[in-house]
């Protein structure tokens, strides 16, 4: 098992002619991924890669089943291209494109309430269950099928984490990338709930980092219902005040979205935080020996 | 990106929204010509920079005749005003807003920002007007109201009307005050604003409600669809290397200390200060050489890095996922022969064609210590730099 994703699910990639969206279609058909359609209005009845071309998602929905979406499009068109994949009632969009404008997220925010489509990101790496399906741009390598659910804020802090896992003999059940926007879909307690509802995630890794304060609204979630280890990082300990450090929602404003304040509230859950991101995977086996858990957790 | 008070003041009439006469000037001569031109009895000579609280640092001043405000523009241009926002060095006024004084009953505080946790942009408004908001928060919480504004309704009437009375705005002035606010939220929308702040907001003796202040903050990722905004850029409020950065997409912010950093990916980039410091060392900078980064682009952060006098060592840690650590490498070494280096280099290659870069680096016959990982990569460089 997994979340939300796995090898029965049928991938539409909206922007598929891009440069960018071309070489990451090649590395997820590559890993294996279903991929079924691409979009890419004005170029419906081509062929990339083997994969047909549609005008729109519900084209490529109609004719292919496809259920989930993986958005490459550039910024100023990418709130559009959510809201067709929402429209087209896909059950999952993830949004790799980074520099949305904010308040065009809002408006998606509220155009998706009470909408079926659940979405990732934007600005992030995408979702991977190792060996079934990758969407999105996290190099496919570092991971391995396992036990241990990972997710994120920081693309390449995530590929930081696995491959240290991975390295160890610790494989993952699924790991999700939620992006470093101030505005995204999927957030951290979203993600926990499906890992602790998830039978073969046995523990779970989230990082985080500074600006905002879902870490601290995801650690009161896990105190009050997570039955698994949770261990965490959270980057930025040393970044300064009033400046946004690379990605939109990460800065420290008005003395709030310190990453003091997030290792703080995630200790008081229980949460153990590594120090530096060089100690992620050895945190999370420290953690998974104490609970009896490693035995499981060790793909080999 | 930040604007000046001026040019927020600016934008606001746009909308609507009451300000009082002002112009800007360069120059003594020219801040005599606008006080002339405005013809009041008391103007205020105001230095334009981009920092709060510039009252208290002595950066406004009354002029109650044009032999004053020759005074204090002179004493004021080319002063460097230290503030609790400017940081210790300080910032340099270079322009100065010459506005009409205004007849101030009772100051306010009116601001608009995006409230993560709900995904709305926020109506804030207290009657503490003139502080520190924050302060105001810490210490009396229960002075400043919110309204949550739906993105398809807006900011409504009866929301305006509600704050205005929550403030205590007198109530004949409340119709006013509301139609003050709805012209805000409408330039923040348009203009893709990120925090808008009117501190203060004031009531006039002869019952006007005005924004004596502007503070606008927008979304750098919605610039492109305002040229307008963008034109009241101004460069020389920015660090010389950000702006250099942000020609080639490259997310670069100076810090203090003397190991530059090149990191792709803004979590990990930060993650390599915090590692970089956690083995007792202080990095420079922190720099997403991002996702789409060709050999060029990676030349030109190299460069970047290397403009900053105070860079005793590198730190280049890369995971690629879009980024082939190939690329990479052919950047480092085409910077290398560029600029001639003679600080220590310590690369970390993972992810894609790591192989690739490894060999080219390894081939490059230039100086590179090569890092497994990224806490023995900080260590090493640390220990170089010592």
């Amino acid at each position: 098992m997994s979340v939300y994703i796995n090898k029965d699910t049928k991938v539409l990639v909206q922007g598929i002619t891009g440069s960018t969206a071309l070489f990451h279609t090649k590395q997820m058909l590559e890993y294996g991924t279903k991929i079924v359609a691409g979009v890419t209005p004005g170029k419906g009845g081509t062929e990339v890669e083997g994969v047909p071309v549609f005008n729109t998602v519900e084209d490529a929905v109609k004719a292919t089943g496809a259920n989930v979406s993986v958005i490459y499009v550039p910024a100023p068109f990418a709130a559009d291209a959510i809201l067709e994949a929402v429209e087209a009632e896909l059950d999952m969009a993830i949004c790799i494109t980074e520099h949305i404008p904010v308040l065009d997220m809002v408006k998606v925010k509220r155009y998706m309430e009470g909408k079926k489509t659940r979405l990732v990101g934007p600005n992030c790496p995408g979702v991977i269950t190792p060996d079934e399906c990758k969407i999105g741009i996290m190099p496919g390598y570092i991971h391995k099928k396992g036990h241990v659910g990972v997710v994120s804020r920081s693309g390449t802090l995530t590929y930081e984490a696995t491959h240290q896992l991975s390295e160890e003999g610790i494989g993952q059940s699924t790991a999700v990338g939620i992006g470093g926007d101030p505005v995204n879909g999927t957030n951290f307690i979203d993600v926990l709930k499906a890992f602790n509802e998830d039978e073969d995630t046995y523990a779970v890794v989230m990082i985080g980092e500074i600006g905002g304060t879902a870490e601290e609204e995801a650690a009161e979630w896990v105190k009050a219902n997570m039955t698994k280890p949770v261990v965490g990082f959270i980057g930025g300990q040393t970044a300064p005040e009033g400046k946004r450090m690379g990605h939109a929602g990460a800065i420290i404003s008005g003395g709030k979205g310190t990453a003091a304040d997030k290792i703080k509230a995630m200790n008081e859950a229980g949460i153990e935080v590594a120090d530096t991101p060089s100690v992620i995977g050895e945190t999370l086996i420290k953690v998974i020996k104490e609970k009896g858990l490693y035995d499981a957790c060790k793909t080999h | 990106m930040n604007i000046h008070e001026y040019q927020g003041k600016q934008v606001l009439k746009q909308y609507g929204v009451s300000v009082p006469e002002g112009h800007v000037a360069f120059s003594p001569e020219e801040a005599v010509k606008a006080a002339k031109e405005l013809g009041t009895d008391v103007v205020v000579v105001k230095a334009q920079i981009h920092a709060g609280g510039r009252g208290k640092a002595g950066g406004v001043k009354l002029a109650k005749n044009l032999d004053e405000v020759r005074e204090y523009a002179k004493e004021l241009l080319g002063k460097v005003l230290v503030t609790h926002q400017t940081g210790p060095e300080g910032k340099e006024v270079k322009r100065l807003y010459i506005e009409a004084g205004s007849n101030i009953e009772k100051e306010y505080y009116l601001g608009l920002v995006l409230d993560r946790e709900t995904s709305r942009v926020t109506l804030m408004g207290s009657e503490e007007g003139g502080m520190d908001i924050e302060e105001v928060a810490a210490n009396t919480p229960e002075r400043i109201f919110y309204e949550e504004i739906d993105p398809v309704a807006g900011l409504t009437g009866f929301q305006a009307r509600r704050m205005a009375f929550n403030m205590n705005i007198p109530a004949k002035l409340v119709n006013k005050a509301a139609k003050l606010m709805l012209g805000l939220y409408q330039a923040y929308v348009e203009k893709d604003a990120a925090i808008v702040e009117i501190n203060p907001l004031v009531v006039t003796g002869d019952g006007q409600v005005v924004a004596l202040d502007a503070k606008f903050n927008f979304d750098a990722n919605a610039l492109g669809r305002h040229p307008d905004i963008m034109e009241m850029r101004d460069y020389d409020e920015e660090d010389a290397k950000e702006i250099e950065a942000s020609k080639y997409d490259l997310s670069y912010i100076s810090l203090d200390g003397n190991i530059g950093c090149m990191v792709n990916g803004a979590g990990l980039a930060m993650a390599t200060m915090d590692t970089i410091n956690y083995y007792g060392g202080s990095p420079a900078n922190f720099l997403d050489v991002g996702g789409g980064a060709t050999a060029e682009k990676v030349t030109e952060a190299f460069k970047i890095i290397l403009s900053d006098k105070n860079v005793k060592g590198i730190f280049v840690n890369i995971f690629g996922g879009i980024m082939k650590c190939d690329i990479i490498a052919e950047g480092v070494i085409q910077a290398a022969k560029e600029v001639s280096l003679e600080v220590p280099l310590v690369v970390r290659l993972e992810g894609t064609n790591v192989e690739l870069g490894k060999k080219l680096l390894n081939e490059s016959g230039l100086n590179i210590v090569a890092a497994g990982t990224m806490a023995d990569g900080a260590k090493q460089i640390v220990e170089l730099v010592g």
